[in-house]
């Protein structure tokens, strides 16, 4: 067995973007660490009673205060004066970051605890049955925004979470992806380098809710960057200091790979306002790789 | 006092989540294998262990044979076999 502090033995779904990047977050971050946890599917299938398989201390506590709990752990941290050796990580999915524990999230940012704000993006709410969340992307299918004679899917865009964490005026905010698990390690280590409040976003693909073979969670986070829709940033200070160039895909090649895109295929219109999208994110951020010289 | 506490570290060894399995399992072929480590990166149980070229196995206790160290070895060096005692 490979040294890792997330254990074998979770029940997490085959192919679960989720777990891997939460192992590769931990095992970037060391054993030095205090994990905080809101509810979602990762506080579930890595903590079922009476077994966990977390290898560091971990807390749960409710679905919208990880960022709360956190605060106060960082707090008797450093009251003990072990600030500088123990890194605390708050982490939850994206209906527990964006919706529910917004206010907490926001608290955490602006009062500038020394927390690592991780958020696992899988796009819905995938552990109550795949109920869209704030940062389901537009034209989605989910549970509660069936596509069907009516109605498209999901009629919202996606809430732009590391813009919000970013106008908190923090000093760093990334956008990462499981599909890049050392692009992932490498901000985790950056983030927990510095002081004050940090925030990651990974995408992490769900076989479940996103409808896709089991087999093709790598393949789909890449396309989700390849075509411009999921863009890896960096805001250091609130200035964008780093991005990933692309050559940018279609965005078809993203959403047929997913079952929840399924009824768009034969929908060029609603293909272009996706597109749109991502054409938006390319030019805002400068995604487009640079011609070579010849 | 809190409850629950869960006080052992990493329990959840001893729930084997290998039945999980399916259809398919990996098999390391040990072939052409580089050690580039992709596998062990992205294995989602942790599953996955080795030291060096050639030597990359994977735990059957644990595998959910989600086929994604098969998905990104660069060398196609492990393939998805048919789970033993599936029809």
């Amino acid at each position: 067995m490979s040294k890792t502090l997330f254990a074998p033995g979770h029940t997490a779904c085959a192919g679960c973007g989720q777990s891997m990047a939460a192992r590769l977050v931990l095992d970037a971050a060391g054993p030095n660490t205090i994990i905080v946890n809101n509810t979602g599917c990762l506080e579930v299938f890595s903590t079922k009673y009476p077994e966990s398989c977390w290898e560091v201390p971990f807390v749960h506590s409710l679905f919208e205060n990880a960022a709360a709990v956190a605060s106060g752990v960082e707090s008797a941290v450093k009251y003990l004066g072990k600030a500088d050796a123990i890194n605390v990580i708050a982490q939850g999915g994206d209906g527990g970051t964006a919706d529910i524990g917004l206010q907490a999230l926001s608290g955490m940012l602006e009062r500038g605890h020394n927390i690592l704000y991780v958020c696992y993006d899988n796009e819905a709410y995938m552990n109550t049955g795949v109920q869209r969340s704030g940062l389901t992307p537009f034209d989605t299918n989910t549970t509660t925004s069936p596509a069907g004679a009516v109605s498209i899917g999901n009629l919202r865009p996606k809430k732009p979470m590391p813009e919000i964490a970013n106008a908190h005026g923090i000093p760093y905010v990334a956008v990462a992806s499981s599909g890049f698990g050392q692009d992932l390690q490498r901000k985790v280590k950056k983030a927990l380098s510095l002081k004050g409040p940090k925030y990651i976003q990974v995408h992490v693909p769900c076989p479940l809710g996103w409808r896709h073979e089991t087999n093709m969670t790598i393949q789909v986070a890449k396309a989700a960057v390849e075509t411009g829709l999921y863009p890896l940033i960096e805001y250091e200070n609130g200035v964008l200091s780093s991005r990933r160039q692309i050559t940018p895909k279609p965005v078809e090649e993203y959403l047929k790979l997913q079952g929840r895109f399924k009824h768009l295929l034969n929908k060029p219109e609603e293909i272009k306002k996706i597109q749109e999208i991502a054409d938006n994110n390319i030019k805002k951020y400068g995604l487009k790789a640079e011609a070579q010289p010849a | 006092m809190f409850g629950p506490l869960i006080c052992k570290p990493g329990s959840s060894k001893s729930n084997k989540t290998g039945p999980w399995r399916t259809e398919s399992r990996p098999k390391f072929l040990k072939k052409d294998c580089i050690a580039c480590n992709m596998c062990v990166l992205i294995c989602p149980e942790s599953c996955i262990s080795g030291q060096g070229k050639n030597t990359y196995d994977f735990d059957p206790n644990y595998c959910k044979g989600c086929g994604n160290c098969a998905a990104i070895c660069p060398k196609k060096d492990i393939a998805m076999v048919k789970e033993e005692g599936t029809q």
